[in-house]
This record gives C-alpha cells, structure tokens and sequence, in this order.
C-alpha cells in the first residue's frame, strides 16, 4: 500500500506545482518539490533492513481484474536499489538545479516534468504486473522527451527530443509485443507468476521472439548499439536532466528489466550471447567514441552508454548461472551478476558527479567545448577536486568505488576463458581482450575529462577574465555523491549486504539464501590476473592519452566513419518526403475528388462484396400491393429528378426540387406516415424559400464546364452507386434477419401515457436524441448568423505559415 | 410496392450523386438535398409498407405500420434541413468573399 503511495506521490506533488509556482514564481520552489524525493528516500530507507533480511512486500490494487491488469506494487532487493537511486540522485538533482537554472525559465514546467518522470520511474520498478509496467515505461519516454525539448525554442533540442521518442518509444512498443507474447504463453501478466511457470515454455518457438523483443526494449531504452545514437542528442537538455535522466535512472530502466527478466530467460544461449555480446561491443563503441568527442557533455553521453554497455555484458554473463545450476561455475556467474549491480550504484555516483562538474563549468563559463577550456584548476579548485574523485572512479583507480566494480568486472570476463560455458569455446577469450581495450580507452577519456579541462593553460580569456566558483549550493549535490564514491571503497561490503545481498536474491530466486552468492568485496586480493589487468590499462592508457594527437587519424578510419545518425536521418527525410509526395498525390483540394474516392470505395466495398457473395435473392413476395395514384407520384418524381439534371436555369432546378419534396410528403401520407408529411411540407417550404433567397446574391447557373471524359466518368459512378443501392436494399428487404423490435412501441400508451406512436417514441424512449438534434439544429443556427454577420477580423495577417 | 418505391431511390440516388460530383456550389448543395429524400424514402422502405394503419393508438386499429423509422425519419428530417441552410449560406459567404460559386476556382485561394 505505501509503495503504491510512493509512486503517486510525485504525480500528486506536480499537480500542485502550477498553482504553487504562480503564487511564488521564484527558484526557491525547487525547495519545495526536493522535499517529495527526500521523503521517499527516507521512507525507502527505512525498508533497507528488513528487504536485507529478505523480506518482500507486495500489495495489489484490483484494476481490471477479469483481464489480469492489476496494480500490483513489489518491494524487493532489485526493485529497491533503483528506488534508492531515483529518490536520492533525484533529491540531489533538484538541490543542484535550484542554483543551476536561472529564474528566468519556466521553473513550474521544469519540475513537473521532472516529478512526472520520478512518478513513472518508481512505477517502473515497482510494477510486478506487465501491462502497468509498459504505461509507467512509455510515460519515462515521454517525460524525456519534456525535457530535452525543456528549451524548445532550440532547433537542437526538438531534435533530439523527436529522435530519443521515436526511438525508445518504438523500443517500448516491441518491449508490449514481448510482454504479450508472454501473456499468451503463460496466461499471467505478473512477472513473478511468469517466472514460476516459463520452465514449461521454453521450448515454444514464441519464446524466442518474446525473448528478442523485450531485450529491444531495454537495448533502446538503455542505448545499447545500435538504438545509442538517441542519447548523444538528448544532451540538449538541460545538465540536472542530463545527470537524473539520461545517466543515472532512465537509462538505468533496461538494465532493470534485463536484471528482472533474467530468471525468465536466463539460461538460453541466445539470451547469454545477445546480451553479453551487444553489451561489450557497447562498452567498447562507446569508449572509443567518446575519445573523439570535443564537447564535453557528448563525451559524458559517450562513456554512459560505454558504462552502460559494461553493466549489460555483466548481467548477459550472469544469466549463464542459469545454465550450470548446481555445478562449481555456478558463483562464477552470479559474480558477474553482482559485479553488474555494485557497477551499477558506482555509476550513478561517479557519473552523476561528472555531469554536475560539467554543467557548473557550462554555467560559469558558458561552453563545454574541451578546445577552449583548460587551466581551470587555479580558478576552480574544489570543482576541480570533484572532477578528480568522478573520473578516477571511472577509469577504475583506487581509492575509488570504481576501482573495486572495475577489478570484479575483469575478474568475471577472465573467468569466462575457462569456462566454456554455452560451448564458447575460443571465443571465451574474445570477452577479456574487448573489455580491456574498452577500459584502456575510458582511461583516456577520464584523462581528458581531468586534464583537459582544468590542466593546461587557459585558452580562452573569458576563463581569464570571469572564472570562479559557482555559489556553494550548487556544490553541495556533487559533493555528497563524491563522498559516496570514497565511502563505497572503504566500505563495499556494507552496500554488499544491505543492498545488493536482497537483489542478487530477486535475480537469482533459486539461489536464494545459499552461500556464496554474495562475494566478499576486498579492495587487496594479491597480484591476479585482475590486477595486472588494471595496471596494463593505467601503463598503456597513460602513453595512449600522451600520444593523442599522434594516432587521432584512426577516427578517419573506414569503419569509424559508419555513421548511423546519417541513416536514422536519412529513414527520417525519405519517409516525410515519401508520405508528402504520396498524400500530396491524392489529397488533390477538389471537393468532386473526394467525393469520387468515397463513392468509389462504396462501389468497391458494398458492389465488389455483394458480388463475392454471389446470388442475389431476391423476395418479393411480401411487397405491398400498389395502386395507380402511387404509380403516378413515383414516375413523376423519377422525371422530375431526371430533368433537374438537364435544368437550364437554376430555378426551374430548384422548383423540380421542391416537386419531389411535396412528392415524398405526398408519399408519407399514402404510406400511413402523417407526423412526416406535416413535417416535410414545413420543411420543404423553408427550403424551397432559402434556396431562392439564395439565389439573389448568387451568380447565374452557369452550364457544367467539365470535359466530356469526366462528366462520363461521374455518370459512370453514379449509376453505379444508384445501381448498388437498389440492389442493396433490395436484398436486405427481401431476407430479413431478424422481427422488428417496433412491437415493443406500440405499448405506448401504458409506457409512456401518449397514443401518437411516433411522438413518444421521440419524446420519451429516445428523448436525448432528440435533444441533441436539437443543439444540432441550434449550432447550424449559430453557424448561419456567424457566417452572415461576421466581418473577416484584423488579426488575419498575422497568422504565418 | 417495395421494389418500386426501392427504384425510385435508385433513381434518386444516381441523380444525387451525379450532382454531387459537379463543380458547382449550388449543384452540390441540391444533391446533398435530393441525397437526403432517398435516404428518408429507404429507411422507410426497410420497415415495410403499407403493413398496418399509421401509428396512431386512438385510431383502434388491429395493426399499425412500423413507428420507428418514422421516428428516426422525422430527426433526419430536421437535421438535413439544417445542414442544407447552413451549407447555403456558406455558399453565399463564399461568393461574397471570393467573387465565385465554382469549386475548381476556389482551389488555391488564399484562405485555403
């Protein structure tokens, strides 16, 4: 139940923030809004030791319950380690964008983005049921997309909002077809139902497409190659985004799902391979991107989706625990597993202290651009010491929290070598020599984060002239994270227990509680492969970084130069020109096109169909007789609506139009239809009259001057429509389906106390018809004194295209 | 009787949309009108007719002709009417505001 509160907690909250952001239109309402991820943080908190003891709490909202859609809350160890990172990165974010953003923005809509986001986030991880899940999943989606197009007025930002959307939300959509495939397979939407059955569908051949399609979802979500291009691009949006969503939490989201679904599809091959695989090529794409990037928020991107990629390989190698259920490998593979989620918590730390330093230099110096920065060190010093600690922790160094995930990461590649695990053969090998090279090239990008941008001389004399350190608020959130980055190292094993012990459990149900899932975390563990590993990359990376400039002209090199936002463009310019050119084929402006296209589909539709059919019965038999007086009514007026087609003058069209009206009163009569006739004589009166008030202002009938092929054509067509419509009726009439439901009517007197069948029918049993036929009547009233009255206003003009 | 007054729609129909179909403001408002009477005449067709007295209980008869496409006749009625007078004076505010009634002309006019 509290859980359930905790994700509505931010919805409510920013529901609030309009009315509050009116009233106190200052900074200072980010006060306010930090309270909701702070208070969350607490109350999660406070479940920390008990999940560790290994409780789980679950609560379950009946929402549409006949198709198994239940809000269904579930605490556990996975699902409270990201509570723990959006409630705390998120009050930490807030603390920093209060100095960050100026008062000028749109403070209000900023952070009801943000609390929407945080909502959904929550929602996210803590949905046990599928369905809810893939809503709160989207709504993360749309919520970036707020806020990288949070300065909308930049080209730059409506880009990478559309493309991260288009590309996640696609993602999202593959990531319900999985879902659903699941559903279909095991009649649950619930994840923990499914984990306990999937044992006996494995083998369906759904199971693979399920498979692939869930793990689109979480490679888009989390940038994985080649869905990574969104979020280079989604670093318009402002810094605190930057670190809240696309480094520490959103991104996070697949790395969630491919954690919660590894008791599902763990222990395939395809899902070992795929993962790890797409996992380290990421992790080593990303790295060597981010080398090159000159702007020193596209680096930041660069090396989240490398870190990214590293997390998901960890996980990819932890599901071959899966496989060797019981056999002395098994812990070498849930190793991996709790190398991913202790990188995972390092990460958000590390990174998001990155971003924070990155944008105070933005704000202080206005450009991130690392070829005018330089020597920032004797202005900035303390934004210079959190540098330090963010991009060592990165590049893997001790006394770092990234040292210690650094060094289990190559300990649970290594261990692939011998392992042979899924017959990988040789290619065990492959995995280790990746990875160290990835890691030689985040070594150099975490150097010229540092040196850089704060060594050196200043290369701009802006940074001579105005550079200083950013009020103290505003380094107040970096520097918590960096004091986690310390703490971490020196007391690993505290995060071990209290938090990774739990959701090693969520990921691994069946090992729970044996020892050994959760390995000791020693910052010494003597000369090991691991180590030599480490030292290799700080030896080599150092010379790499040294010789820069030297080798730069590898980047120039054939495949460096794949461009895949070239082909994301490309798909983008080619479909909008494809779909103009095709609609602009169609959507000709003529009214007597249209009409053509609705009538041809008619013929199409209802013709071709009741030809496919075949046999047209007919039944006469029940036709009412006929008599000489409704001979002569029905011929005169098939001639009169004849000749209103030859009319030489308008009039006499409009007068062999108000023959057919009286005609049809006439025919109401014989046809026991008084209210009717009454009816259409009024009516056609009135019509008959605006029709040659009309006619005052309007020109002359001038004779049809369309060429004779497309007068042939309309006659074609309708006949035809005449033709079908005849036919139509007149097999409809001649079998009916079933007894008309009139009788009930002719009750009238005792249900409605009225003896005029019609009129009851009309006043009591379908009174709200006729109520709404007569706002139709008012509207087209307001729309003819509109029309007559109305002066084309003075504001036209400024209306641009 | 059904099949002949079902001809008569045809008839109407085909008129209707040939009408329809024509470049003229005023043509296509009187076929949308002549469209409007084969729609009352079919929806009564399909009820039957003929089949019993008018739907009037005072009148103590033994069997009454279907009352509910009347009644669904006698909405249509009304709302045709009313889509026929505002389509007439729009046509009027056209003219007045173009200078023309003929559809091809208005192509490409400013306010399009």
């Amino acid at each position: 139940m509290i859980i359930l509160l905790a994700i509505l907690t931010p919805f409510l909250a920013a529901t609030f923030i309009p009315a509050l952001y009116k009233r106190f239109p200052s900074r200072h309402i980010g006060w306010f809004v930090m309270l909701v991820p702070l208070a969350l943080f607490i109350l999660l908190a406070s479940f920390v030791p008990s999940i560790a003891g290994g409780a789980k709490y679950t609560y379950e909202f009946k929402w549409i319950d006949s198709a198994g859609i239940n809000i269904t809350t579930y605490l556990d160890g996975l699902s409270m380690i990201f509570g723990l990172l959006i409630t705390g990165v998120g009050s930490l974010v807030i603390l920093y964008s209060i100095y960050y953003l100026s008062e000028r923005e749109s403070l209000g809509r900023f952070y009801v983005y943000l609390l929407m986001f945080m909502g959904a986030m929550l929602g996210v991880v803590f949905s046990d049921n599928l369905m809810v899940l893939y809503v709160f999943w989207e709504l993360t989606s749309i919520s970036s997309f707020f806020l990288i197009a949070f300065w909308y007025h930049r080209k730059q930002s409506r880009y990478g909002a559309k493309k991260s959307l288009l590309i996640t939300v696609s993602g999202g959509v593959a990531m319900l077809a999985g879902f659903l495939i699941l559903h279909a397979l095991t009649g649950s939407f619930s994840i923990r139902e499914i984990t306990s059955t999937i044992g006996q569908y494995t083998d369906d051949k759904l199971f693979v497409y399920a498979m692939i399609l869930v793990l689109i979802g979480a490679f888009t979500k989390s940038a994985q190659f080649p869905f990574h291009i969104w979020l280079p691009d989604a670093m318009e949006a402002p810094t605190p985004v930057s670190a809240y969503l696309h480094s520490a939490t959103m991104v996070k989201a697949g790395i969630y799902l491919v954690a919660r679904c590894t008791p599902l599809f763990g222990g395939e091959a395809l899902w070992f391979y795929l993962v790890s695989g797409v996992g380290l090529f990421t992790l080593f794409w990303g790295a060597l991107n981010a080398v090159r990037q000159t702007d020193l928020k596209a680096l930041l991107a660069y090396s989240t989706i490398s870190q990214l990629g590293l997390i998901m390989s960890l996980l990819g190698i932890g599901s071959a625990a899966l496989q060797e259920i019981g056999q002395v490998n098994t812990f070498i593979f849930t190793g991996a597993a709790f190398a991913g989620l202790f990188h995972l918590i390092n990460h958000s730390t590390f990174k998001g202290a990155l971003f924070m330093v990155v944008g105070i230099v933005d704000h202080e110096l206005g450009t991130r651009d690392i070829r005018r920065l330089g020597g920032l060190i004797a202005f900035m010093p303390l934004t210079f010491t959190i540098s330090v600690i963010g991009s060592f922790s990165m590049a893997g160094l001790p006394p770092f929290n990234g040292f210690l995930s650094k060094e289990l990461f190559f300990e649970s590649v290594a261990n692939l070598i011998d392992s042979n695990v899924f017959s990988i053969g040789a290619w065990g090998t492959v995995f280790p020599v990746i990875a160290w090279v990835a890691s030689v090239f985040t070594f150099i990008y975490c150097m010229i984060i540092v040196f850089k941008t704060f060594m050196g001389k200043p290369k701009s004399e802006r940074i001579d002239q105005g550079a200083h350190e950013p009020p103290l608020g505003m380094h107040i959130a970096p520097l918590i994270l960096s004091a986690l980055v310390l703490g971490i190292f020196f007391f690993p094993n505290l995060v071990g227990s209290y938090l990774l012990k739990p959701a090693m459990a969520s990921i691994y149900p069946m090992f729970e509680g044996v020892e050994g899932l959760v390995p000791h975390i020693s910052v010494w563990h003597g000369f090991k492969l691991p180590l030599l590993m480490t030292i290799g990359v700080v030896v080599l990376g150092t010379v790499l970084y040294l010789t820069l400039p030297r080798w730069k002209w590898v980047f120039s090199l054939g495949p460096m130069r794949w461009n895949l936002d070239a082909l994301y463009n490309g798909i983008l310019m080619k479909s909008e020109k494809t779909s103009h050119l095709v609609t602009s084929k169609y959507m000709t402006g003529h009214l007597r096109d249209y009409f053509a296209y609705i009538f041809l589909f008619f013929i199409i539709v209802i013709g071709g169909g009741l030809y496919w059919i075949g046999g047209f019965p007919f039944d006469f038999s029940d036709d009412a007789p006929i008599t000489l007086n409704e001979y002569i009514i029905v011929a005169s007026m098939a001639i009169a609506a004849i000749f209103i087609l030859f009319a030489k003058s308008r009039t006499t069209a409009i007068l062999l139009n108000g023959v057919l009206g009286y005609s049809i009163a006439i025919l109401f009569v014989v046809l026991r239809a008084p209210d009717l006739a009454l009816t259409q004589i009024v009516v056609e009166t009135v019509t008959t009259v605006l029709f040659l008030v009309c006619f005052y202002f309007l020109p002359d009938w001038k004779k049809e001057t369309a060429s004779k092929p497309t007068k042939f054509i309309n006659a074609l067509i309708a006949i035809l429509v005449g033709t079908i419509v005849t036919v139509f009726a007149l097999v409809v009439q001649g079998n009916p389906l079933f007894d008309s439901i009139s009788v009930y009517f002719e009750d009238a007197y005792n249900l409605a106390n009225g003896l005029n069948i019609v009129n009851t029918i009309l006043g009591d049993f379908r009174a709200f018809d006729t109520m709404l036929e007569v706002v139709v009547l008012f509207i087209a009233g307001i729309g003819v004194f509109t029309l007559i009255k109305l002066k084309s206003g003075k504001g036209e003009k400024d209306i641009e295209d | 009787m059904e099949t002949l007054i079902t001809i008569l729609i045809g008839v109407l129909v085909t008129v209707a949309v040939y009408l329809l179909l024509s470049r003229n403001l005023i043509r296509v408002i009187l076929g949308s009108a002549i469209l409007s009477h084969a729609i009352h005449l079919l929806i009564m067709t399909m009820g039957g007719l003929k089949k019993g007295d008018a739907p009037l209980l005072g009148e103590n008869s033994n069997s009454y002709t279907d009352a509910l496409p009347q009644a669904l006749i006698l909405t249509a009625i009304v709302i045709s009417f009313a889509v026929t007078a505002f389509l007439l004076v729009l046509a009027y505010r056209i003219y007045k505001e173009t200078g023309t009634d003929n559809l091809n002309e208005l192509r490409g006019f400013n306010d399009e």
